[in-house]
């Protein structure tokens, strides 16, 4: 026996078994006895399928709500075929599932997904970021007024923002958790969220487009008055006392490096 | 319970040194967190996924902090993929020792199985054929793990539904041989043995009579659901989404009775009850433990009393 088989590796043999839909058993693959093993070796099939689908259901729980689970299932079928996982680590699976959507013909009547998911995506990068001690308000009240102009500061590694046409962060907050009451939304409002994880909890804020553009600058280590620059130039209302307090108490950034 | 009354730190100062008893313990779950705080007295120690805490912070690894200041925790590796051909990812297991060294667990395991090939990954426990070829490799694996970690592991017999046709080794022996050559101890699972068993056709006490159970450093319990095989016969699948069956009790309070009191923990992984239930669960087998505990000192008290006639 064996020379045959072993020279071709078993976990070749099953990994291309369990990756191609309708890939035929392993002949090495058998039942006891004699008898066969068609269903046995479906339940690892099913095992690998079932568990990946939940695991896209836990990370994208509001846009599966949206489309149902079943229907979610169907999609992460497809999903686990075009972009299988790569890493052990579950939590980082999943992230070309809003571009996948933007791009899933059969759901284009709901424009909207792609950002949901990744705002979901965003949500659960920040859940497992590193932990930092922000920069809080005394530490940004004790640089020097002349200090301030060039003062450049990293990015909490909690903090995202996504920014979608549609009304994402309601479409989240109705979807996720217990449904409080049910209200509608009006989809097309363009909604910017802030994603931070103050004390341990993420934290989702809608933002304006000109505080968004502050962090994003800030974030892209440019100084503070080239940020508040940007910030008016993409929103003439741009507010930089409730900018540096929203940043402040969502703890979006890094203090400076001492 | 021998695990809740620390008196000294552990090496590297962070946590409390529990020596972990004889106790039974239960899969931590996150939704668990608070009501463990508020009652986590009948139970010896937690155990959890190690790949659940591989991310860089945040809330669960202030949970398995907290939980790590109160409670023994064991460590229990899924996705190392010891029983592969292919090399270990070294970022895995860097990230696996990382956690070894961070939270000093009570007690450190890991599969006979694979789950990822090339660098794809398959999130199960996939069998492999037990031949000379493949117990090699599980051996080197196994030495790597435990020189990385710096200290020995215990391995976990499988829950299968298919078998290899040029295995030629049985699975116990093949276990006994990688405890020689590797010197890490044994996780058994029951529920696995009983799966496995009734999968394909042959007696789990037969099973159990060729297991070194002297090896055995923890043991699992879990439930299992029942679907059929090509033929129609029950085909059981390892689902821990249940309680244990009546006859994996049975099984384990044969085990216990031959070779003691030994840490047990009940696994369940999906259709998570309430810590209530999941409590229950564990403190039935705690009851057996204390059970043969009693009777193994009623032993000794016996024999030391003979001796004492002896003399």
């Amino acid at each position: 026996m064996a020379i045959s088989s072993e020279s071709r590796s078993y976990d070749r043999d099953l990994a291309q078994a369990l990756s191609g839909r309708g890939a035929p058993k392993p002949g090495r693959i058998i039942g006891p006895r004699g008898k066969a093993a068609e269903k046995r070796f479906d339940v690892y099939r099913n095992n690998v399928a079932y568990s990946i689908a939940s695991a896209l259901l836990d990370i994208y729980p509001a846009t599966a709500r949206v489309i149902a689970e079943d229907n979610f299932r169907r999609l992460a079928a497809l999903y686990l075929e075009r972009h299988p996982p790569r890493s052990p680590l579950l939590f980082e699976y999943g992230r070309e599932m809003g571009a996948f959507l933007a791009r899933f013909e059969p759901l284009s009547h709901l424009p909207y997904l792609s950002d949901l998911a990744r705002l979901e995506r965003a949500w659960l990068d920040a859940y497992h970021a590193a932990d930092a001690d922000p920069l809080d308000g005394e530490t940004l009240a004790s640089c020097k007024p002349e200090d301030l102009p060039g003062l450049t500061l990293k990015a909490h590694p909690t903090m995202h923002i996504v920014a979608s046409p549609y009304a994402i962060l309601d479409i989240f907050n109705a979807n996720r958790g217990q449904i409080a009451e049910r209200r509608r939304i009006n989809a097309a409002n363009a909604q910017t969220v802030l994603v931070t994880r103050p004390q341990l909890t993420v934290q989702l804020a809608g933002i304006s487009s000109g505080q968004a553009a502050f962090m994003e600058q800030l974030s892209a280590g440019k100084p503070f008055a080239e940020a508040i620059g940007a910030a008016q130039a993409r929103d003439p209302g741009f507010d930089l006392a409730s900018a540096i307090a929203l940043m402040i108490e969502s703890g979006a950034m890094l203090p400076p490096a001492q | 319970m021998t695990g809740t009354h620390p008196n000294r730190a552990t090496g590297n100062g962070r946590f409390p040194a529990f020596s972990l008893g004889a106790d039974a313990g239960a899969s931590f779950k996150p939704q668990h967190f608070d009501a463990i705080l508020a009652d986590h007295s009948a139970i010896g120690f937690l155990e959890v996924h190690a790949e659940n805490y591989m991310g860089a912070g945040g809330p669960p690894h202030a949970l398995l902090a907290r939980l790590r200041e109160i409670i023994p925790i064991s460590l229990h590796g899924v996705c190392m993929s010891i029983g592969g051909l292919q090399p270990l990812d070294k970022d895995h297991l860097k990230r696996f020792a990382a956690l070894v060294e961070r939270y000093e667990p009570a007690m450190v395991s890991e599969h006979l199985a694979w789950s990822t090939h090339d660098d794809v990954f398959f999130n199960d426990l996939l069998p492999l054929p037990y031949t000379d070829e493949t117990l090699a490799r599980v051996c080197d694996h196994i030495d790597e793990v435990q020189n990385t970690i710096a200290r020995p592991i215990l391995l976990e017999n499988p829950s299968t539904y298919v078998l290899f046709e040029e295995s030629s080794w049985s699975e116990t022996d093949f276990l006994k041989e990688v405890v020689r050559r590797t010197g890490c101890g044994l996780l058994l699972d029951i529920n696995n043995v009983f799966v496995s068993a009734t999968n394909h056709g042959y007696s789990a006490l037969d099973y159990l009579d060729a297991f070194p159970l002297n090896q055995v450093g923890e043991i699992h319990l879990a439930g299992h659901d029942e679907q059929a095989d090509d033929e129609g016969a029950p085909l059981l699948i390892d689902s821990h989404d249940r309680p244990v069956a009546d006859p994996v009790w049975t099984l384990y309070g044969h085990v216990i009775g031959r070779c003691g009191p030994v840490p047990t923990l009940v696994e369940w992984d999906a259709e998570i009850p309430d810590w209530p239930i999941l409590k229950a669960e564990a403190m039935a087998a705690g009851e057996i433990l204390a059970h043969a505990a009693r009777r193994t000192a009623s032993k000794r008290n016996g024999a030391e009393r003979a001796n004492g006639h002896l003399v």
